[in-house]
């Protein structure tokens, strides 16, 4: 039994090369991302300049599944930070027609890219693209299966220290579908590691992980009891799928046992934020005076989006710049001492 | 030919033997173990074993030789060899050939074939069902009269539990055996890993201990109700051992196996999304682990198997989900049950007699012992030979072994097929 592995995405000094998981990262590592992002922003009129961070780099928006905000705000970030960017929507491209994951991924990388996006339907499917990459190819996961949506998961983080300060001591109640969500794991594990005070999960067992205490979580079968004193409450959206599995009876009794609605907000602390990642299923995990709320922060989470993947992007390039520089430095004085 | 192996350790658990004698073979066929020669016999070879040890060539009740067919690496000549470099001289290799092992004509092929290689002796294993489907009983009687040593349907258990109460009724009154894995396709739901803590952890699609277990509460049942002779497959979990112990206490006649790797391996493995650890049934727990390490102690678990699985490089080099299920067994099924002896888990009795004589008495065979007039089929084994397992040194086609760095003491030097060296390792 193997107790540790070695974190892939970290480099030879323990910062970034890809961005996979939040899982195993150092509470640093997310700091930084949070500041980086926040620099982005201009104070005043909440804009995101463009800065020449990425000029001449490559990135590649490899989508194996269908995306139109993850993919946009990928772009939008990425343009933001001068990089060349080209989409690949390989849902329709070459692995149809039989070329393996990786074949297409080592042509791709023939291309000269420096950075991959990802998103895939199989959990892991971005380590294992990031395994496989050549060196100075980096690897970005924008959701793989139901494993990790770590940008996604650093949004909200951004979003919860906007409005709350620190995360730290912070109550944190998810509601739903916890079982089938990348975004959910990625949450938890990035508000493990910023030492939030509780973290709980809120929903019927079918749709809870089989042992959510591996996740470090509080499992509260009824919403009052789970709303409780918490200082953010984070809706999860339910897919019907979910009812085709006979994993749920009905949306309606869905929203009749675990809704969000203006009663139930009553439970959590009078200042409590109300987060979803949207698209938000009105009547369904939310009620629509909960969701356009004043305690609904739901709208500013997509702008966060934006500042946090250059953050990431941003951090990632500048880890292997450094790692490059400081390489160099001993061979240069190598060669002088040489001659 | 007739050769003296002197001096060695010879280990037979079918007769309660484990003494340092001599070894005398004539004509490919165990002539006497011994500390005088026998009268009259003259060796035309001395081998001295001063330090080794002798043992039955092994019994593997699961290994898939890759012929006919293209799904898995490799063939019955090069598998085979694979078997003997790991002191595997009987192998049953289950019907998930393709075409599927259904006819008289497939299992002729494959012992054919095995005839041609020469290496070692092979037992098919043939299909219930037609293509392993699951609805349409194969021509079971035929099967078995062409040699097919028990009938199973590898991966693929019969879900439909009438048409397996109608097989297990058949195979009765045909005196069959059946190798069953249990597994109900419903509860498995395409799920990938053990459902656990890795599981919840990873995202990966889960595969609850009760896919198994109910699949066997039912098999039990139907077993006791139509009186087959029913073998269990590659059990998994700490409940399904119960569940034999229980039955076994009942007086019925079933027996089960374990796949090595489960004795082993538990579902952290899976923590880095390594496809080499995709296994079907998946990597449980360390408490299921650990019972079912306890089951082959106590003999609750009759035998241990490869559960061999040549596969291309390109099928594992895949994300996790869509990597094919299996490991190339054949090489480590003996040093890793003989770790379990290092680790005080197993005494060495119980260790070789779970791979030679029980599994041989399951299938009613004298293969996996030194009686004299058997077979010659036997290793001869330094127990002192540190080695290391390395994939790109592996004599099956298929590498996909999760084993890889895992340091080994003990190592065969040569193998015997019907007195004839099959194996020998270069390093010696």
């Amino acid at each position: 039994m193997r107790l540790s592995t070695p974190n892939l995405q970290l480099n030879e000094q323990g910062k970034l090369r890809h961005f996979l998981t939040l899982e195993g990262l150092k509470q640093h590592h997310l700091t930084e991302i949070l500041d980086v992002a926040e620099s982005f922003i201009n104070p005043l009129t909440g804009d995101i300049s463009k800065v020449p961070s990425l000029h001449g780099k490559t990135i590649m928006n490899l989508f194996f599944e269908p995306s139109t905000r993850t993919l946009t705000t990928f772009e939008i970030a990425e343009k933001r930070l001068s990089a060349d960017v080209v989409n690949l929507n390989i849902e329709t491209s070459s692995t149809k027609k039989g070329e393996t994951l990786l074949d297409t991924l080592w042509n791709l990388e023939a291309m000269l890219v420096d950075m991959f996006v990802v998103r895939h339907s199989e959990s892991g499917a971005a380590h294992f693209i990031a395994k496989h990459v050549a060196p100075h190819v980096h690897v970005v996961n924008a959701g793989d299966g139901q494993h990790a949506h770590p940008t996604q998961a650093m949004l909200d983080m951004f979003t919860i220290r906007k409005h709350k300060g620190d995360i730290f001591d912070l109550k944190v109640a998810i509601i739903g579908d916890i079982q089938h969500s990348r975004v959910v794991r990625s949450q938890i594990q990035a508000l493990s590691i910023l030492e939030a005070r509780e973290i709980r999960v809120i929903g019927p067992k079918t749709l809870m992980p089989s042992h959510p205490e591996a996740l470090g979580v509080h499992v509260y079968d009824h919403i009052e009891e789970g709303l409780d004193g918490v200082d953010v409450i984070i809706n999860v959206r339910l897919q019907s799928e979910r009812m085709k599995s006979a994993l749920l009876p009905s949306e309606k009794e869905f929203f009749n046992l675990y809704g969000l609605t203006k009663e139930r907000l009553s439970y959590a602390k009078p200042d409590a934020i109300v987060m979803h990642p949207g698209p938000v299923n009105r009547g369904v995990e939310i009620d629509s005076e909960v969701a356009d709320g004043h305690q609904s922060v739901i709208l500013e989470q997509v702008t966060y989006g934006i500042a946090v993947r250059m953050a990431v992007m941003s951090i990632i390039i500048d880890n292997a710049k450094q790692l490059n520089t400081e390489k160099q430095i001993p061979k240069k004085v190598t060669e002088e001492a040489r001659s | 030919m007739r050769l003296l192996i002197e001096n060695a350790r010879i280990i037979d658990p079918s007769q309660q033997m484990d003494q340092v004698s001599n070894l005398y073979i004539s004509r490919g066929r165990i002539l006497a173990i011994s500390d005088t020669d026998p009268e009259g016999f003259t060796a035309d070879q001395v081998i001295d074993g001063t330090g080794k040890w002798i043992l039955p060539g092994l019994v593997d009740l699961h290994a898939r030789l890759a012929e006919p067919g293209s799904r898995y690496e490799g063939n019955i000549a090069s598998e085979t060899k694979a078997a003997v470099s790991g002191g595997i001289t009987t192998i049953c290799s289950p019907p998930d050939t393709n075409p599927v092992n259904d006819t008289q004509a497939v299992t002729e092929l494959i012992q054919r074939r095995a005839r041609q290689a020469a290496t070692a002796f092979v037992l098919p294993i043939g299909a219930i069902t037609q293509g392993l489907e699951g609805k349409m009983l194969s021509n079971m009687a035929a099967l078995k009269n062409a040699g097919c040593i028990a009938l199973s349907q590898a991966s693929q258990p019969i879900q439909n539990p009438l048409t397996l109460k109608n097989a297990m009724a058949y195979a009765a009154s045909n005196e069959i055996l059946l190798m069953l894995r249990c597994e109900d396709n419903e509860l498995k739901n395409n799920g990938v890993v053990h459902s656990g803590v890795i599981s919840s952890r990873l995202g990966l699609a889960e595969i609850p201990t009760s896919a198994e277990t109910t699949a066997l509460a039912r098999d039990l049942i139907l077993a006791e109700e139509t009186g087959a002779r029913v073998h269990f497959s590659q059990i998994s979990t700490a409940r399904s051992v119960e569940m034999i112990a229980d039955a076994k206490k009942r007086g019925m006649p079933v027996t089960c196996d374990v796949a090595i790797h489960q004795l082993h391996l538990t579902e952290y493995d899976v923590m880095d999304f390594d496809s080499l650890f995709h296994v079907t049934p998946p990597l449980r727990t360390h408490e299921d682990k650990e019972a079912l390490r306890l089951g082959v102690k106590m003999g609750i678990i009759d035998a241990i198997v490869s559960d061999h699985t040549p596969l291309d490089r390109d099928v594992k080099l895949l994300p996790f989900g869509e990597s094919e299920p299996g490991i190339s067994g054949l090489e480590t099924l003996l040093p890793l049950t003989l770790k379990l002896v290092e680790e005080s888990v197993l005494d060495l009795n119980t260790a070789i007699s779970a791979l030679t004589q029980r599994p041989a008495d399951i299938l009613g065979i004298h293969n996996g012992s030194l009686i004299e007039g058997h077979y010659a089929d036997f290793s001869l084994f330094n127990p002192e030979t540190p080695w290391l397992l390395n994939r790109s040194e592996m004599v099956s086609q298929g590498d996909n072994s999760p084993f890889q760095g895992w340091e080994f003491t003990g190592q065969i030097e040569t193998t015997y097929f019907q007195g004839r060296p099959v194996y020998r390792n270069n390093q010696v």
